[in-house]
């Protein structure tokens, strides 16, 4: 069974690599099957490990617990189930989103969505400000704590002449790249020049970017090319 | 010969770098590997945690991209198994479950790990944030079992674990923005320490949150792979993939100088 699989993922890894030749029909084979098998997989996926876990099991324990508690027999295990009647709300909420098939209930679904985004600012916006732009902007100043003689630190925390030097360049680098998307004030004079080594250090940033994307692409090209030569090639031996 | 070099076929380019690609396959070469700052660092915090200590790992990569964390999964799951440092796996992507536990399972037993000991995988929940931010309070509420459905309060693992407060560190294997909602929720919000294995392609993004110390170490694709081995002094699918690629990079770097030369002297011919 096992020889099997390697054969169909090599027969789908080989149909996809044959665009690089030209478009074909194993080609657009392999491409639908792969669309249709992640979306069949993730849906599976999300009734078993969403719909399920967290709505199906909770609601149907209180249901049968809410049965046990109107005849009378009571336990401190039906009490506990009874929380998850609680679970109607957010899954009514959730429901609304199918509000959409029917025209003339669309505007519905503006519930679940005003809620979503509500939870998502209110969590979002605190620990974005606090992890992106307060510690960010101390990781950029803190360097220079360390810089001595003029600071009080203890030699072996003083920073190295590669490491100011480092610490400088990126301050002028943080400086100029926001100049270049600081459009309150026209781009003339030290601001045009400013925004102009703002635009030198993006584009050494889009470049080690675009560097480290193809070494990325190629190291899954080496990953699948192991795999034809280590475990389909190899698997011959088990067939022949 | 200008003429034909500009209007070279492409696929002549893709035969080259399968070339560059499959013969040091076939051929493996060993070239030296020198280990960066980030990765000496999450392999110093982890040399440095007692036995008995407990790391989360969080396999937040798909099938299509498990070239580069995998090899980097490896590694570190064999650093701390040698060192008795206890693994969480979990993952926040829906597809990676299966890949994952067979992982956790294939190095635990090169290692004489025990599953509930020394390792457990929780599986897959949906929402990211809402799971992060549920286990910075109670594990428990968030997997009330693991991925074979067993009850997390039956695991001895887990017995003293309940949020991040009982975690040394959490590791991020990812190829996607799933590090920078762990620095955002948990590191941020929990005080989580949190270090990432990423795919090449999100190295650049990681680098400022490295430099602030929102990280604590990162492994930077095939190469963190290979580094990691080789301060392990072992020769993984890390070393393998970083040796072949680093020819694949030779040609590319060649085809780029060859690429702007014909464009420049093109280019003045033209004027």
């Amino acid at each position: 069974m096992e020889v099997f699989g390697i054969w169909v993922a090599a027969f789908l890894t080989l149909c996809i690599y044959s665009f690089l030749y030209r478009d074909n029909p194993f080609y657009r084979f392999a491409e639908h099957l792969f669309v249709g098998i992640s979306v069949g997989y993730l849906i599976v996926i999300g009734i078993h490990e969403g719909v399920i876990p967290l709505a199906w099991e909770p609601l149907s324990k209180a249901m049968n617990a809410l049965w046990t508690e109107i005849i009378g027999e009571t336990t401190p295990e039906t009490r506990k189930a009874l929380r998850g009647l609680f679970r109607i709300l957010p899954i009514a909420i959730g429901l609304l989103f199918f509000a959409r098939l029917s025209p003339s209930h669309t505007w519905l679904i503006r519930i679940p969505i005003a809620i979503l985004i509500g939870f998502g600012a209110g969590v979002a916006i605190p620990n974005v400000l606090q992890a992106n732009i307060f510690a960010q902007t101390r990781g950029t100043i803190e360097p220079f704590a360390a810089i001595g003689p003029f600071v009080d630190v203890p030699p072996e925390a003083r920073l190295s002449t590669f490491d100011i030097f480092g610490a400088i360049l990126m301050v002028i680098g943080v400086i100029c790249t926001l100049t270049y998307f600081f459009f309150s004030v026209e781009h003339r004079g030290p601001i045009n020049w400013l925004s102009k080594v703002g635009i030198a250090f993006l584009m050494i940033g889009f470049g080690a970017a675009f560097g480290n994307t193809v070494m990325g692409r190629l190291a899954l090209m080496i990953h699948r090319v192991g795999f034809l030569i280590n475990d389909w090639i190899g698997s011959f031996g088990a067939l022949f | 010969m200008l003429e034909k070099f500009m209007n070279m076929d492409r696929r002549i380019i893709f035969i080259l770098v399968a070339l560059v690609v499959i013969i040091p396959t076939l051929i493996p070469i060993r070239l030296p590997i020198t280990v960066s700052e980030p990765t000496q660092k999450l392999y110093d915090f982890i040399e440095e945690l007692p036995s008995g200590s407990t790391i989360m790992m969080a396999f937040d990569y798909g099938p299509s991209s498990l070239a580069e964390p995998e090899p980097m999964a490896k590694a570190v799951m064999q650093h701390c198994f040698s060192k008795g440092v206890k693994v969480i796996g979990m993952t926040l992507y829906p597809n990676t479950p299966t890949l994952a536990d067979k992982l956790m399972r294939k190095i635990a037993a090169e290692n004489n790990a025990v599953y509930g000991e020394d390792y457990v995988f929780l599986g897959y929940r949906p929402g990211a944030l809402q799971v992060i931010l549920g286990m910075g309070t109670d594990i428990s509420s968030v997997f009330e079992t693991d991925y074979q459905k067993t009850p997390i309060t039956e695991i001895s693992m887990m017995e003293n674990i309940t949020n991040y407060d009982q975690i040394d560190l959490l590791l991020d294997l990812a190829s996607g923005s799933s590090t920078e909602t762990w620095i955002i929720y948990a590191n941020t919000r929990y005080g989580l320490k949190i270090a990432a294995g990423v795919t090449a392609v999100i190295i650049a993004q990681m680098y400022p949150y490295l430099q602030s110390g929102q990280l604590i170490g990162l492994m930077p694709g095939y190469l963190g792979a290979a580094q990691y081995e080789k301060l392990l002094n072992a020769h993984g699918d890390g070393t393998v993939g970083l040796n072949t690629a680093s020819f694949a990079h030779l040609l590319i770097i060649v085809l780029v100088i060859l690429g702007n030369v014909a464009f420049f002297i093109h280019r003045r011919r033209e004027a």
